[in-house]
């Protein structure tokens, strides 16, 4: 495998955990965020301050799982307050200011951000393998919370909250949870983004990212964890396969985001289970 | 003095915000709808003024080709975006939204360039004695603007029959269309006035900066977001009061906050902060 190979897979894994750990919030307990790359950048630039710091990858990586986690509980405590639309505007709302204080800060270099960070010690095809390890692990995770009893709860809460409530479901605590877990999530991934990049700039995790990681989140289907994952390598894949859409990718998620949700809501997902009916249907139909 | 000068460049700065968020409130007081792509249309104005200004050397006739194209192109949104996705869940508009948003500007992009235009002859110039204030022509009539139309379009919602259909459609759609109210007609009006708006405040941003680009829109967009929640949703006198307070509160916060965050996080700060204060924003009803 080539260079660019190997470069390529590690993105599409780190964007696979961004998007899964977003559709754990989002997709399984329906709680709307679009700030999610300020996690995804709290992960990150812990991560790269430890290494930099000379503390090793593995406590690094834990630690940015930690600090993103840490401020996913806060978000997580403000969504047991506001709702829907409002929860939508203070998500985004946290990653403005995430952007907004990490670029006035010159102990964070401030817009040039950090350079240098060390390797991972784990050569480019052992980070790959880490990388794809996690995603794989994060996706083994995603379906088996799917059918667990978290699974249905998260399902009740994201569906109708106040019945949910009434059943005896705690809400306030499963919300926690699925924020504190796909934060952590997205933290990981934010370690793993800082070692293979191995520069940060704080537009790394602007609104755009927060907007990407929806859109896979959106296009696969919200809430379906193998819809989710096969938008996540096509929509990193599209751009990088073909060339001419790099300088369009933004017009692609930007339309992709809009004819989904006006044409079918449901998705990849969605339109696949269309067509599963369909193709059941005409089986049956007498020949 | 410099109190009061910070003050002045806060309201214009606020009036602004006021002419673009109150189309957006208004279309969430109808619709519960979180209209992002307003700010699009904005940007749509800005272009508009400057590309006809340069072409016909006139800037009133482009004004009169910006604000009612762009109110149309409102219309337009509601009718082949909106319409179709009423009865879906909220964010389903939402994030339509936003896509379309992220569309628009980079359909800027490709048509006008990345790199933004400017006017041939900046067409306004000149500036205003207030006291001992001194103020740029465009910024005083930004503020003569923004009071002046939203004092009408007040007077046009108390004082007409339409503005009454109005009224009536936001505060029960379906006693409204009981009593002979074409609620659809309403939601078009509602559309072209807001939109209408936000070209104004196009105008008189790219006037003001004598500069558009692509991306203009953004931090509106979102910053706009922030305003109307903090207003109350819908509640468009909290919508006026909101914007500028704000506009007063960055113009004063660049000032002594600057070196602990940015200009567009103090906004946010001050939403996240009300937001976990009074879930329904400063001026919401419980």
């Amino acid at each position: 495998m080539g260079a660019y190979e190997l470069s390529l897979l590690t993105l599409i894994g780190i964007n696979v955990l961004l998007a899964l750990s977003l559709n754990l919030i989002t997709g399984f307990c329906g709680q709307i965020s679009l700030g999610h790359a300020a996690f995804y950048g709290v992960g990150a630039y812990t991560a790269a301050m430890l290494t930099k710091a000379g503390i090793g990858f593995a406590p690094a990586l834990v630690a940015g799982a930690a600090g993103a986690a840490l401020l996913g509980l806060i978000v997580g405590i403000a969504s047991l307050r506001v709702r829907a639309d409002f929860l939508a505007i203070t998500t985004m709302g946290v990653g403005f200011l995430f952007l907004g204080v990490v670029r006035q800060q010159e102990w964070l270099g401030g817009e040039l951000g950090i350079s240098q960070i060390s390797e991972s010690g784990l050569g480019e095809t052992g980070f790959l393998l880490l990388v794809l390890g996690l995603a794989a692990g994060v996706f083994a995770i995603s379906l088996y919370i799917k059918r667990s009893w978290m699974g249905f709860a998260f399902d009740s809460i994201a569906d109708d909250e106040d019945t949910a409530r009434t059943v005896g479901i705690d809400v306030a605590r499963y919300k926690l949870v699925a924020f504190a877990l796909g934060t952590a999530i997205a933290g990981v991934a934010g370690g793993l983004y800082a070692h293979y990049a191995r520069i940060i700039v704080p537009d790394a995790f602007g609104f755009t990212v927060s907007i990407s990681i929806l859109a896979m989140v959106v296009v696969g289907g919200i809430g379906s964890t193998v819809g989710v994952l096969i938008a996540a390598v096509l929509l990193t894949l599209m751009p990088e396969l073909f060339r001419f859409i790099n300088d369009y990718k933004l017009l692609l998620y930007g339309g992709l985001l809009l004819l989904t949700m006006r044409f079918s809501p449901a998705g990849l997902a969605g339109l696949a289970r269309l067509g599963w009916t369909a193709g059941r249907k005409a089986e049956r139909r007498p020949a | 003095m410099l109190y009061l000068d910070l003050t002045l460049q806060g309201l214009i700065q606020g009036s602004m915000y006021a002419l673009i968020a109150v189309g957006l409130t208004l279309v969430y007081g109808l619709l519960r709808i979180l209209h992002v792509a307003h700010a699009g249309l904005f940007t749509l104005g800005a272009y508009i003024a400057v590309t006809v200004t340069n072409a016909a050397g006139s800037l009133l006739l482009a004004a009169l080709v910006a604000v009612p194209l762009v109110g149309l192109a409102g219309m337009a949104i509601y009718r082949l975006l909106y319409e179709p996705i009423l009865h879906r869940p909220p964010f389903v508009a939402l994030i339509a939204s936003i896509g379309l948003f992220i569309c628009m500007e980079e359909g800027f992009r490709l048509v006008f360039g990345p790199y933004g235009n400017s006017f041939d002859l900046s067409p306004v110039e000149g500036s205003v004695q207030l006291g001992a204030l001194s103020l740029q022509t465009v910024e005083a009539a930004t503020i003569v603007a923004a009071f002046g139309l939203l004092g009408a379009l007040a007077v046009f919602a108390g004082r007409t029959r339409i503005g009454v259909a109005w009224r009536a459609t936001v505060t029960d759609p379906e006693m409204a269309q009981s009593f002979g109210i074409d609620t659809v007609k309403v939601r078009y009006l509602n559309f072209f006035i807001g939109s209408a708006l936000a070209a104004v405040a196009g105008v008189l941003v790219a006037l003001l900066n004598n500069f558009v680009e692509p991306t203009m829109g953004s931090v509106p967009s979102y910053k706009m977001l922030a305003i109307i929640v903090l207003g109350g949703l819908g509640n468009v006198k909290g919508t006026l009061v909101a914007s500028l307070a704000l506009g007063v509160m960055e113009s004063f916060g660049t000032i002594y906050a600057g070196h602990i965050m940015d200009r567009d996080a103090i906004a946010f700060l001050f939403l996240v902060a009300v937001l976990m204060v009074r879930p329904q924003g400063l001026f919401g009803k419980a």
